[in-house]
């Protein structure tokens, strides 16, 4: 059998979806953010709605989301994606509108963009990769950084009474009247990945439904910053940070 | 003819957003300009012209919205007063480095910190010399009486599209607060998508199959990308300069003294120009109704024959900066000004002129 | 013709209104106007004021120091604005509340009692209006018709009803008006 009799359509078993861009991910190996691009290209393409989307991309490592994903995209200052969501929802009603933040981006200095955003049922999509550290600028704290967790900013580990706790943003987030589903998930399993695009799905298809914000947080790693492995940091994410953040739904309505 | 309504500054430029075909307009709540807001809500153009308008949580959420609004290609529109314009500086330099077309608003007020709602001219270095970070410039259109703010909406949008560039109404409170006769503007109907589309092909409006994606953003991490990118804005930056002055003048011709002053402060100095022709001095004055572009050009023209330039201000001595860039030494440029929200009088305004130049 | 005018008194007493129908009735006849309060939380129960100005010609600014009339409705008011009237100006005061008199003898001093005649009448809303009416008999600088025409354009349609009282309080205030000076 030679190669050309393998490279048949009929055998094809996994092909990249076409959204995904020939661009070289700058993410670093093992980082959960990869994984979670592919599923959104994926979940945009299986829907056809690639020229209906428009994504906002945040401050942090995901601020070159642009680079990867083949639709219309904006980036946002940091932690204002939310308002920039807003504004291109309510001018553009018809359209799929979602932002793809950090903890930082999201839990720290957009914490109002956040909230309000979600306060008002701005129908958009709201994908949180929450990896309890600044990646980007080198490993520091972030307001998801767990208790005792070493960083370069908390080198004896995060200490509540200096630096206050690791904050459940999506709990409270599922408190606001506005949001209509709050999901945690992760993607370092192939079951966890499984549904974790279906929260992708649904979070999309709410958009259209007028009933209100939807939220998805992905619980990942940050092999990189949390100074381990790709696999060790999928062991230790699911040994301490899912403790702290446990997977499943907090709203779904 | 339209009807001449009386209103003020601030419902004129609500009325004049509506008429002229704004999509969006976002905002949040600080006197001396909040009638902006509470007009356009009060007159619901979402039920008419399919206006959006939104209260935002805070100035830096409605400058961001106005950012998500521009990179649609979309008209909008954001106004505040001097500490909510400080907030939204971020959003302003992004707005500027991502090269969005947009309009916004400041009707200041006395400054520094938390200051007075009374009216002010100090935010003149904050927006025609910086503001936020990096090298970029806002059009700055000034204006000095109620028609000018209805005017000057469309006419900043205009400009904004033109370069694709934010502008700024640099208002403040005497003219947001002041009832005055107004003709609005004619009725524009807003852009369909479809002409967003062709007036803007670089708007995120989702992505076509006839094109590539169009990614909105400020950031170049390469030295040499960012070198380009700002070449390429102050090569823009010279064409406004060249293209884009405005300005008034009154008594100019045969002017010995020329004041200088912009808004509101030229009305106070048309009174004491006034008086001190009366009293045989030859007193001209030039309001510069675009800040930036600056009248360089024009003052230094005047500077050939005049004998001297004041310019007065509601501030410490901002805009005299540039009066003196612009006389460049030839002959004495001087300044009176006040502060923190008060008005200099028509009265004390010729008194100093007068001991300024060392006449009776 | 050019009237450079000052309203002053309380806030909640109307003062800022009072000025816009002047302003809007010097509009409908084809003059320049402008209006400029002191704006601000005085407002509300402190002391408020209103420039108005009507004229034949361009107004330039909207802010004076010295005026042609001064309608000065409480203390602080008269205080403030009584040594700013221009000689052979017009001085008109509310004596409700005030602790002395003007004092000024080289200008024309009015005492209208709107207060109390408000009170009296049981439309204590149409105060301003009393007020109105005695400035245009101390100066007819606009005519009674286009002051309630401007009233009229300026009050919303379900509060057309209240027109007549204030018709009424207008004709009120020129007869109580006094001049003492």
């Amino acid at each position: 059998m030679t190669k050309q009799d393998i490279l048949k359509p009929e055998n094809l078993v996994y092909q990249k979806t076409k959204l995904l861009t020939k661009n070289v991910m700058h993410y670093c190996p093992g980082c959960s953010h990869g994984v979670i691009h592919k599923l959104i290209a994926e979940v945009i393409d299986e829907m056809g709605i690639q020229n209906e989307t428009i994504g906002v991309a945040p401050v942090g490592c995901a601020v070159f989301a642009y680079n990867y994903i083949d639709i219309d995209w904006q980036q946002a200052a940091h932690g204002r994606a939310p308002a920039v969501a807003t504004a291109i929802k309510r001018l553009l009603p018809e359209k799929y509108v979602f932002t793809y933040q950090g903890d930082g981006d999201l839990a720290a200095i957009g914490t109002a963009e956040t909230i309000h955003a979600c306060n008002r049922g701005d129908n958009i999509a709201i994908f949180f990769i929450n990896n309890g550290i600044y990646g980007m600028t080198g490993g520091q704290m972030a307001p998801t950084t767990l208790e005792g967790m070493k960083t370069v900013t908390t080198p004896s580990g995060r200490n509540h009474e200096m630096n206050g706790y690791p904050l459940k943003i999506s709990d409270m987030l599922a408190l606001i009247d506005g949001t209509c589903y709050v999901t945690r998930q992760s993607v370092d399993k192939l079951p966890a990945v499984m549904k974790a695009k279906k929260a992708i799905r649904k979070a999309f298809e709410n958009c259209q439904l007028k009933k209100g914000t939807s939220v998805v947080e992905f619980v990942s790693t940050c092999n990189t910053g949390w100074g381990m492995s790709p696999h060790k940091a999928n062991l230790w994410m699911q040994e301490n940070m899912t403790a702290r953040y446990p997977l499943g739904d907090i709203k779904n309505i | 003819m339209e009807e001449i309504k009386l209103m003020k500054g601030n419902e004129a430029i609500a009325h004049a957003a509506i008429r002229c075909g704004t999509d969006g307009y976002f905002g949040y709540p600080i006197t001396p300009q909040s009638e902006v807001m509470e007009t356009l809500m009060d007159e619901a153009p979402w039920n008419t012209t399919g206006m959006v308008v939104l209260q935002a949580e805070s100035e830096v959420a409605a400058i961001n919205m106005v950012y998500g609004g521009a990179a649609c290609g979309k008209k909008v529109m954001t106004s505040s007063s001097s500490p909510g314009m400080s907030l939204k500086q971020e959003g302003v330099s992004y707005i500027a480095g991502a090269e969005l077309p947009c309009l916004l608003v400041n009707v200041m007020r006395g400054g520094p910190g938390l200051g007075t709602i009374q009216p002010s001219q100090a935010d003149y270095f904050q927006t025609v010399k910086g503001g936020g970070h990096g090298d970029y410039r806002l059009i700055t259109l000034a204006p000095s009486t109620v028609q000018e703010m209805a005017d000057f909406v469309d006419l900043g949008f205009e400009l904004a599209f033109r370069y694709n560039n934010p502008a700024m109404i640099l208002a403040d409170g005497i003219v947001g607060q002041m009832m005055e006769k107004v003709v609005l503007p004619p009725f524009k109907p807003r852009r369909t998508n479809d002409e967003v589309r062709k007036q803007c092909p670089w708007g995120t409006m989702g992505k076509t199959d006839d094109r590539e994606r169009n990614i909105i953003t400020s950031l170049a991490l390469e030295a040499d990308v960012m070198e380009a990118t700002n070449n390429r804005l102050q090569a823009k930056y010279r064409i406004i300069e060249e293209k884009e002055v405005l300005f008034e003048e009154q008594n100019c011709e045969d002017a010995d003294y020329v004041f200088v002053a912009f808004g509101s402060a030229a009305r106070l100095c048309g009174n004491a120009m006034d008086a001190l022709r009366e009293q045989g001095f030859k007193v001209g004055l030039l309001r510069p109704i675009t800040l930036w572009p600056f009248p360089t050009k024009r003052i230094a023209e005047l500077a050939q024959k005049a004998k001297g330039f004041m310019s007065v201000e509601l501030s410490a001595g901002q805009m005299v900066e540039d009066v003196r860039l612009a006389v460049n030494g030839k002959v004495p440029v001087t300044f009176h000004g006040r502060m923190g929200g008060n008005i200099p009088s028509a009265e004390e305004i010729i008194e100093k002129f007068k001991e300024n130049f060392n006449l009776k | 013709m050019k009237k450079e005018i000052i309203i002053a008194g309380f806030g909640g007493q109307g003062v800022l209104s009072m000025g816009k129908i002047l302003a809007y009735s010097g509009l409908l006849e084809g003059k320049e106007v402008t209006w400029m309060p002191a704006y601000g939380p005085e407002q509300r129960g402190g002391t408020a004021n209103v420039t108005v100005q009507i004229s034949d010609k361009k107004i330039s600014s909207p802010i004076l120091k010295f005026y042609d009339i001064a309608i000065v409705l409480n203390q602080p008011s008269m205080d403030k604005f009584e040594e700013r009237v221009k000689p052979g100006g017009i001085l008109i005061y509310d004596s409700n509340g005030m602790t002395r008199k003007p004092t000024r003898k080289d200008i024309s001093v009015y005492c209208i009692d709107a207060t109390d005649k408000a009170i009296e009448m049981g439309a204590q809303k149409t105060f301003n209006m009393i007020v109105v009416g005695g400035l245009l008999k101390a100066d007819p600088m606009v005519k009674t018709e286009n002051v309630m025409l401007a009233l009229k354009k300026s009050l919303p349609e379900r509060h057309h009803k209240l027109l007549p009282a204030n018709e009424e309080a207008m004709k009120v205030g020129m007869e109580i008006i006094k001049k003492e000076n």
